[in-house]
């Protein structure tokens, strides 16, 4: 009981700024679902490029990921690749949150629509 | 005496295009219009990146002159000029060069020159437009007038045919070009003086180099590692002596924190005699003195340094920062070798150029959809353009520049 308050304490605490992790296990709300898509673009298409069609980490196009193992490409966001330039999302997103963002990516990524509805 | 006559004609043709065109566009202030023989020492592009515009600007009258479309995908876009500063050659991700007239406002030339592209250099001579390019991994120098191709030097190595990614191009006198071989860490150094027959030099450099510089002189040439705590540093005016490590250590064994965004080494960051630099995976700008590069201090920063970057005179060093804490922005005192002001001047700032005396520095905030213009002095907000999802901002006098 206690724990589960002090999730929610914390989530509440973190809930001014829009990369907040949410409860693992649930789909992303609409807005944070948003946000999600604005950080994939802009902040990974720093590596991974706009277009998701690579940089200095590889494309990310539904082709490139079609024979790749989802959880391994989940725990890639979630945790990075140590000894690689992908870092560790971990404290921006819940592992639930990268599921969701690599079914968006499996699926061919939503466009942008700015940063919150 | 035929030449120079010619020439006016030519002159006094482009003035009149200029005034038949501006008078056609409704979107230039009518000043420009009447004044419409102008030079281009304080203009400059400033990337639109989601929609592959470029909008070019006036940095004294602080006004937006005109927009470019059609640039291609320009996430990671950079900007050389040529060195009469008329023209700015732009280089997209999808590896689109575009000659850009920033008197006419239009695309002069632009050519599809490889798959993935991450920048450019611009030869001592002006003739020679080189890009660097991640797929198929190497460099390409054109002909700054036509861009035609004149040379494909790809960035091989091993013996499995592999080709690496390229970064930190820079260009160097003698028509050379440094750049780093992210993937086979490598600095290499390319002799174009003669475009036919490029003769190529190799060092090992050390794990990862990520981006590079080369002080305002032309010549050392710095290298950062991703792959390992330090820098490979290479005196370019002794080559053979091959390049060597600086900072060698300085996470200290610690575990590096995550880099959101990787830093960028472009831009001097010199000031004083000391070069002021990203660490990588640490909150830290690091100094170094540039005759002993020897460690001379550390400053403790908001977060993981992206554009370390020196007002012209030396006085200033500001600071931006990697994702989610690029909505801040902080100034460096070199005296004191402390921060001096801690700004938020937007959301998700990516880029900060500084007029060519440095009274203002010119600050795009991606998610506000603006530029900002800030007096250095006070730190005062002087101006706010519109832009969409503005990302790089260059202005004409990095043409006079080595290394931009
Ligand atoms: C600082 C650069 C950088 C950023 C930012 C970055 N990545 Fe990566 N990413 C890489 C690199 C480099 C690799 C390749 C790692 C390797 O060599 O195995 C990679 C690999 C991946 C892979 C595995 C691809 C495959 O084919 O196996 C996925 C998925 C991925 N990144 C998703 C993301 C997502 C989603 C984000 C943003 C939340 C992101 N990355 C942000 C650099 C980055």
């Amino acid at each position: 009981m206690f724990r589960v308050f002090a999730l929610f304490a914390l989530l509440s605490i973190l809930s001014w700024t829009p990369i907040q992790a949410a409860e693992p296990g649930l789909q992303p709300s609409p807005g944070r679902r948003q946000a999600l898509i604005h950080m994939v673009i802009q902040d990974c298409g720093s590596c991974h490029g706009l277009t998701l069609k690579g940089g200095l980490g590889p494309a990310l196009l539904p082709a490139d990921l079609a024979d790749k193992d989802v959880p391994g490409l989940v725990a890639t966001i979630h945790q990075g690749r140590p000894g690689t330039a992908m870092p560790p999302f971990k404290s921006l997103l819940s592992e639930a949150e990268a599921a969701w963002i690599v079914e968006q990516l499996r699926q061919g990524f939503p466009r942008d629509q700015g940063e919150r509805p | 005496m035929k030449t120079p006559i010619l020439h006016y004609g030519i002159d006094l043709l482009v003035a009149l295009c200029v005034l038949l065109w501006l008078s056609a566009c409704g979107s230039v202030p009518p000043q420009v219009a009447q004044d419409a023989l102008r030079g281009t020492g304080n203009l400059g592009l400033v990337i639109e990146r989601a929609d592959g515009r470029g909008q070019i600007v006036d940095n004294s009258t602080r006004q937006s002159l005109a927009t470019v479309p059609g640039l291609g995908d320009l996430s990671h876009a950079s900007v050389v000029f040529s060195r009469d500063g008329r023209y700015a050659y732009v280089f997209g991700r999808d590896g689109g060069l575009t000659k850009v007239d920033l008197l006419l406002a239009r695309i002069d030339k632009r050519v599809m020159q490889a798959g993935n592209s991450i920048g450019g250099a611009i030869s001592q001579d002006g003739r020679l437009v080189v890009a660097q390019n991640y797929a198929p991994g190497g460099i390409k120098a054109f002909d700054a007038q036509t861009l035609e191709l004149l040379a494909d030097v790809p960035a091989d190595y091993g013996d499995q045919g592999q080709r690496s990614k390229v970064v930190g191009l820079a260009d160097l006198a003698g028509n050379r070009f440094a750049y780093a071989l992210f993937d086979a860490g490598e600095i290499r150094i390319t002799d174009l003086s003669d475009p036919k027959h490029p003769r190529t030099q190799r060092f090992p450099a050390g794990r990862q180099p990520y981006d590079a510089l080369v002080t305002p002189d032309g010549r050392y040439y710095i290298a950062g590692l991703f792959g390992e705590d330090g820098l490979a540093l290479l005196d370019t005016w002794q080559p053979e002596q091959g390049s060597r490590k600086i900072l060698s250590g300085y996470g200290r064994g610690q575990e590096p924190l995550p880099v959101f965004k990787m830093p960028h080494l472009r831009g001097w960051a010199i000031a004083g005699g000391r070069a002021y630099l990203p660490a990588i995976g640490r909150h830290e700008v690091l100094v170094v003195d540039t005759t002993t590069w020897q460690e001379v201090g550390r400053i403790p920063v908001k977060s993981q340094p992206v554009f370390v970057m020196a007002r012209p005179d030396g006085r200033q060093i500001w600071v931006n920062f990697a994702f989610p804490d690029n909505g801040w922005v902080q100034v460096i005192d070199p005296l004191t070798q402390q921060v001096t002001s801690t700004l938020q001047p937007g959301k998700a700032v990516l880029h900060m150029e500084f007029t060519p005396k440095g009274e203002q520095v010119w600050i795009s905030a991606r998610d506000d959809h603006k530029v900002l213009v800030l007096d250095t002095a006070t730190r005062q907000v002087l101006q706010e353009l519109p832009a969409s999802s503005p990302s790089g901002i260059f202005f004409t006098h990095r043409a006079q520049r080595m290394g931009f």
